[in-house]
């Protein structure tokens, strides 16, 4: 059964009644607002309602009645409330009645093409100098901690060291060696082309010593870890525990950051080194089955090939790689706004942070290292 | 939205609340009857907000049943269940505004779920619900742009969006200065006798219990049940118990 409302008027002097019928529900059929001023004829002074056969209301009526209210009021009409239902005429009234102002107007959410690049790069002038400024602090800290002054819990330092380094094992392995596997493959075929197979372990070995072992581990513990500092961090923001280690006169950056920066930094080369190890034994893999290349043969040609100078280079990148994903963890963390998007943007812009300065600083480190012959 | 004589609209029978083997609390029987303002209270770590989970779905009973009118709500199906709750109108203890969306987007996600309005129809509806609390021309501001009184209010206009029969509370006033908690005491009691909704309310907040409590029950965590059942005021008057007179005069007179 279709439910519907209707409306009728009747016409006394000059004032109008407005005869309301039936349903005037969500989900029911009834006149709207410019159908129900098409019967507003003539020259009346005052409305006036008669809800006796109304059956059943809700929001949706007191829109229409609102409505009327509004026109009555614009043309200076009497709105004359008395035959609506006790409710109805609390509820106008209420909604009439509103004392508070926005303070402020939110600011225009449509920028233009020009506004957003303003903004946008005066955002990264800021941001540049937020992470100058958060590099600071950290240089501060650990003098502070040198000097004896800082204060962390050493449960939580081993905590993290923990979570760096052997939890992370198993997908660092599962990585590395896909990695010294993907290398051997695509060298493989070139080589084959000039007779030169056994130069597939000098490949995979410098490959995985210099740049993929330490890059590869770095880039897994910026989604593992750094994501995970920042999100640790942010709600800690947002349940205010920052502010509280503040005001209990102890630095949030000495007590939060430190142990976490300092816990990936010791881990970073050791995972790198683990890395490159797995990814040579990848590259074994594949100079075995596809280039028939025997153990000893691999091992000798990779110990002639790959030197203390390559891994200490993967290494030094590792440190350095090591320190910008807790630096990107830790300084996103420590920007988060105060909500609940807050925290998965600022986990987001970890990783994303972090990865970029991975691969500038790779990019740098590589042409440096050319320029130096190392 | 007629008035019709008293009659039960939620009935609660041995209730048995539980995580894992940890009991909350067991043996609740009461009933809420249509028009009241029910409050449920108790000391903290009672099981009060945890008894709400249960009455709005979130939670599954350990034992025992909540009816709805007639309708066994945990027996029935999923979407006889969205039926009932389509009728429940809810403000949680932190407002619970989506943070992404504005408040008018807000007060109008549960009208775009269930209704087939036009979207001109739902901005007049959501326009209309913030006016009713106080918010007019607060309809492009997002959650973290209002203090939390306002916060509190754009979660009371969702949860009247769809004009429900039931207003459940979760400790509104919680946060709120006295004057705030006052005003939103009397906004709730101007709904429910305009809108004609019941209410169940969790709180420990005093002044609101005898301000507005038309019935109520208290919540013991020591003996894991009701101690006490009736009208806030005649409770305070007759009760015998120890504990409820604590609550009821702040720890004062026993």
């Amino acid at each position: 059964m279709e439910r519907r409302g209707t409306v009728e008027a009747e016409k006394k002097e000059s004032d109008l009644c407005l005869h309301f019928k039936g349903q005037w529900i969500i989900g029911s059929a009834f006149p709207t607002f410019i159908e129900i001023k098409a019967l507003f004829s003539g020259s009346i002074d005052s409305i006036s309602f008669d809800t006796k056969e109304l059956q059943d209301w809700d929001s949706r009526f007191l829109i229409v009645l609102s409505d009327i209210k509004n026109h009555a009021t614009l043309n200076t009409l009497l709105f004359v409330a008395d035959g609506l239902p006790a409710g109805v005429q609390r509820l106008l009234t209420l909604a009439s009645a509103s004392p508070e102002r926005p303070p402020f107007k939110p600011e225009d959410r449509n920028q233009s093409f020009l506004e957003t690049v303003g903004s946008k790069t005066s955002h990264l002038i800021e941001d540049s100098r937020d992470i100058l400024s958060f590099t600071g602090t950290i240089t501060l800290s650990y003098l502070r901690l040198f000097s004896g002054k800082a204060q962390f819990l050493r449960s939580d330092f081993l905590y993290f060291l923990e979570e760096c380094g052997p939890m992370a094992l198993p997908i660092v392995s599962l990585i590395s060696v896909l990695v010294g596997v993907i290398l051997a493959f695509v060298g493989a075929v070139q080589l084959q082309m000039f007779g030169a197979e056994i130069y597939i372990a000098n490949l995979v070995g410098l490959g995985m010593t210099r740049e993929m072992g330490a890059m590869m581990a770095a880039i897994i513990m910026a989604g593992r870890t750094g994501a995970a500092f920042a999100a640790q961090l942010g709600t800690m923001q947002v349940n205010e525990e920052v502010d509280a280690l503040q005001t209990m006169g102890i630095d949030p950056t000495d007590f939060l950051v430190l142990p976490r920066l300092s816990a990936l930094l010791l881990m970073m080369p050791l995972l790198a080194l683990w890395a490159d190890l797995l990814g040579i034994g990848g590259g074994f893999i594949i100079a075995r089955l596809t280039l028939d290349i025997s153990m000893v043969e691999y091992y000798n040609q990779t110990i002639a090939a790959v030197t203390l100078r390559h891994f200490g280079v993967g290494l030094f990148k590792a440190i350095i790689f090591g320190y910008l994903v807790a630096f990107s963890g830790c300084l996103r963390g420590m920007q988060c706004g105060r909500s609940a998007s807050a925290v998965g943007n600022a986990a987001t812009s970890a990783v994303v942070t972090a990865i970029v300065l991975i691969v500038v600083s790779d990019a740098v480190m590589t042409v440096i290292f050319n320029i130096l012959h190392i | 939205m007629k008035n019709t004589p008293p009659q039960p609209l939620i009935t609660v029978t041995n209730l048995t609340m539980a995580y894992d083997s940890f009991v909350l609390q067991r043996d609740l029987n009461f009933t809420i009857q249509r028009g009241d303002i029910f409050v449920i209270m108790g000391n903290s770590g009672c099981g009060k907000s945890t008894l709400l989970r249960h009455m709005i779905g979130l939670k599954e009973p350990a034992a025992g049943t909540i009816h709805f009118r007639d309708a066994d709500f945990w027996a029935a199906s999923e979407g006889q269940r969205s039926q009932i709750m389509r009728r429940c109108g809810i403000l949680y203890q932190s407002s619970a505004l989506l943070s992404s969306m504005t408040l008018a987007e807000n007060v109008a996600l549960p009208l775009r779920q269930h209704t087939t309005l036009a979207p001109d129809e739902i901005a007049d509806l959501v326009s209309l619900k913030l006016r009713l609390v106080g918010l007019a021309g607060f309809d492009g501001f997002y959650p973290s742009e209002i203090s939390g009184g306002m916060k509190k209010r754009a979660g009371l206009a969702r949860a009247i969006a769809l004009d429900p029969e039931i207003l459940f509370f979760d400790e509104p006033s919680a946060g709120l200065d006295p004057i705030s908690a006052r005003l939103l005491d009397d906004l709730i009691l101007e709904l429910r006798d305009s809108l004609g909704a019941t209410i169940v309310i969790v709180t420990h907040e005093l002044a609101s219990i005898f301000a507005i409590g038309s019935d109520s029950i208290f919540l013991d965590a020591d003996s894991h049940t009701m101690i006490a059942q009736g009208a806030p005021q005649a409770l305070l008057a007759s009760t015998t118990n120890r504990k409820v007179k604590q609550f009821l005069t702040r720890g004062g007179s026993v």
